[in-house]
């Protein structure tokens, strides 16, 4: 039926259509599927805000709205200090990042059963996808912020502002590899996502986001546990970098100054989000493993 | 045994699914009873291997419960075999569903991108196809619309239409071209003719088998997992009807092999009319003229108000009559052991060519079928006419006076 002479010889080799695959032929794939993973971060924006009346600066607002009701309340309160809301908005958004990686990833998958089941693609497309969105989020709320330090000429530590690129590839990571192990897990225990719900509760008391780096760091002290307990948390280091550098080492304002965060050198910072990166780059390393292990009965489970 | 010339290499595939009675689907479950669960398992592919050339199309046929859902699955990647390989050379693009990844509240032209993008195509590529894409989905006016103000129909040309712009070494489908229209249906096959004519690979599941004998070059057939015929198109549909006819009656279920003679149309033999009952051998008649043919019964349970169908097309498998003898008026004796009728065609206005028989034997009671015998016999016209076409008519031309 088909003209021998006039057919394409093809000149590639065999290849196995499913199976196990290196680390490296794993991120190869998914390399190929870029296109695909942008248009699933485009896709996730565009129908979000397709029919609201704001459209994405949604997004902006939130940081603004926060920053109102958390004045208010702490006004209200008597608590905290100076500028209290814009130092909480400094770890809020780094911290929101994270969490809402982490839930929507963990359903990327079970949401997405049909599409599993009918089309061949790397799945590890889908929880990347959405660690892509959140960091979509990050940028327009990180915008939002920037322009309220502009707004009220807060005094930004320069000499810490270069770190916060490495801050925010250390959060990714973390999603990232966290994204992989939670969406492949759900499919196989549909608990999981609730599970994450109790998990990242009590992370964020973990993270020194509401409360400042200093008080925890001594009541640690005063009960005997050393502090560097609180690095544990891959989400700390990434939070204290942008309080540092955004909003400053001692609280703003007249009166006496306390010490939020430790007196440490920018290259301090800059080792211990290295220690982070370096280790969950290792867990990241895993968590394709597991995913690529996990993906070969994927279509079935579902 | 691979070649430089396999396209697809389905390697001794086997797949078992462990399916639990009472599935475990969370930690708090699986806290509770440990690991304790009970399966069945169930064996959709035993040791099947295949291996499709370069340029060829193969057909796919099997029953529901057969395994061809689940081979295509294997092939396309998404399943992965529990023992054995498949192995493709080059870009291999399963079209198993239509519009993958369309959301509704986007537009079509970002529906296209996001469908391509699933099919691994880069945005380049994409770009480079689009205007292609779009007209061959004819939705130029509607492209920027969002698809959920599209018709099902718009909606299925335009996930076909992104999948045949793919450019593929191989490309897999199965029943999702079922769907649409006849001129959309038309369309489908002209592309899949092209992908031909350019040496592309392709495999088709279906249950369709016309569309085989159409298109394939080859067909091979599932049954229970197993495959038990690879070869001629026309000789695998055979088998399949027969063996579908197998599992209908009260016989005991053949395990695999091939049907040759017995099945209960025994046998089938055409003779000019009249003619001599045992004289054999190849004859022809013209147009206008008598065939018999000699059907040999042999039940396996006796049938009370029997109906013989008869379907004669030519050697394009262009249908040619149809009709059984319920329809025609004509009355079937019970049939309780076996015995023979014939069944007269008694004027056969029909041009030269050769035309095959396909006889069924169903019961009018209950609709079942006895026996079903493809392509049973052939009988051969040699017209001395000039015409061309497939029926005879007398024409005749006179002069009006006036």
């Amino acid at each position: 039926m088909a003209d021998t002479a006039a057919s394409p010889a093809v000149a590639a080799p065999l290849r196995p259509m499913s199976g196990r695959r290196t680390t490296r032929g794993h991120l190869a794939e998914i390399g190929r599927y870029g296109e695909l993973l942008h248009m699933l971060v485009r896709k996730e924006l565009t129908v979000r805000y397709k029919n609201s009346l704001l459209g994405f600066t949604w997004s902006m607002l939130q940081p603004l709205f926060y920053l109102v009701v958390y004045t208010a309340v702490f006004a209200i309160l008597g608590a905290g200090f100076e500028r209290f809301a814009v130092w909480i908005l400094c770890g809020l958004l780094t911290w929101t990042l994270i969490s809402s990686s982490l839930t929507t990833s963990t359903t990327s998958i079970t949401a997405n059963a049909a599409l599993v089941g009918k089309v061949k693609f790397p799945r590890a497309v889908l929880p990347l996808a959405s660690v892509g969105a959140a960091l979509v989020h990050f940028c327009l709320q990180f915008v939002a912020l920037v322009a309220v330090l502009a707004a009220l000429r807060h005094p930004v530590d320069w000499s810490y502002v270069w770190l916060l690129p490495f801050a925010l590839l250390t959060a990714l990571v973390v999603c990232c590899s966290c994204a992989l192990l939670l969406a492949a897990a759900n499919v196989y225990a549909r608990d999981t996502a609730h599970l994450l719900d109790l998990l990242v509760l009590g992370w964020f008391w973990a993270t020194p986001v509401l409360y400042h780096f200093g008080r925890a760091a001594e009541w640690l002290e005063s009960i005997g546990i050393t502090p560097w307990v609180l690095y544990g948390n891959p989400a700390t280091p990434v939070v204290i970098t942008f309080q540092r550098a955004l909003y400053g080492r001692d609280f703003v304002g007249a009166g006496d100054s306390i010490s939020l965060l430790p007196h440490h050198a920018p290259l301090w910072y800059l080792g211990v989000l290295g220690i982070t990166i370096g280790l969950w780059t290792a867990v990241g390393w895993v968590a394709l493993r597991v995913f690529d292990r996990a993906e070969v009965n994927l279509a079935e489970t579902l | 045994m691979t070649s430089d010339a396999t396209a697809v290499a389905v390697e001794q595939v086997s797949k078992t699914f462990r399916i639990s009675t009472d599935p475990v689907m969370s930690f708090k479950e699986r806290l509770v009873r440990l690991w304790r669960t009970s399966h069945v398992t169930f064996d959709a592919l035993r040791d099947v291997s295949i291996d499709v050339r370069q340029g060829e199309t193969v057909g796919i046929i099997g029953h529901n419960g057969s395994g061809k859902s689940t081979l295509l699955k294997c092939m396309a990647g998404i399943i992965t075999p529990t023992s054995g390989q498949v192995l493709v050379r080059g870009r291999l693009t399963s079209l198993l569903e239509l519009g993958a990844g369309f959301h509704p509240e986007l537009s079509g032209r970002e529906n296209v991108y996001i469908n391509a993008a699933f099919y691994g195509m880069a945005r380049k590529e994409i770009d480079r196809r689009f205007d292609e894409i779009v007209a061959f989905a004819e939705l130029d006016r509607f492209i920027d619309e969002p698809v959920k103000h599209y018709s099902s129909g718009m909606y299925v040309r335009l996930g076909f239409a992104v999948a045949v712009n793919l450019d593929p070494d191989v490309l897999l489908v199965d029943e999702v071209l079922a769907v649409g229209d006849e001129l959309f249906q038309a369309k489908c096959l002209s592309r899949i003719k092209q992908f031909q004519r350019e040496g592309r690979t392709i495999v088709f599941v279906t249950h369709d088998a016309a569309t085989v004998r159409q298109i394939c070059d080859r067909a091979v057939v599932l049954d229970r997992g197993s495959v038990i015929v690879d070869g001629r198109p026309d000789e695998a549909i055979s088998t399949f009807r027969e063996h579908l006819h197998g599992s209908l009656s009260e016989r005991p279920a053949l395990d695999g092999e091939a049907l040759g003679d017995g099945g209960v149309i025994a046998e089938v033999a055409s003779r000019p009319a009249g003619a001599d009952g045992d004289r054999s051998g190849r004859f022809h008649i013209e147009p206008g003229g008598g065939v018999d043919l000699r059907i040999t019964l042999r039940p396996v349970s006796p049938i009370a108000e029997p109906i013989v169908a008869i379907e004669i097309s030519d050697r394009n498998d262009t249908l040619v009559y149809s009709a059984d003898t319920d329809g025609l008026g004509i009355k079937v004796p019970p049939i309780e052991e076996a015995c023979r009728l014939v069944l007269g065609l008694e004027r056969v206005w029909l041009l030269s060519g050769e035309f095959h028989v396909s006889i069924k034997l169903l019961d009018r009671a209950d609709g079942a079928v006895h026996g079903w015998r493809e392509h049973a016999t052939t009988f051969e016209v040699r017209s001395p006419r000039r015409a061309e076409g497939i029926a005879a008519i007398d024409v005749t031309l006179r002069r009006e006076p006036g």
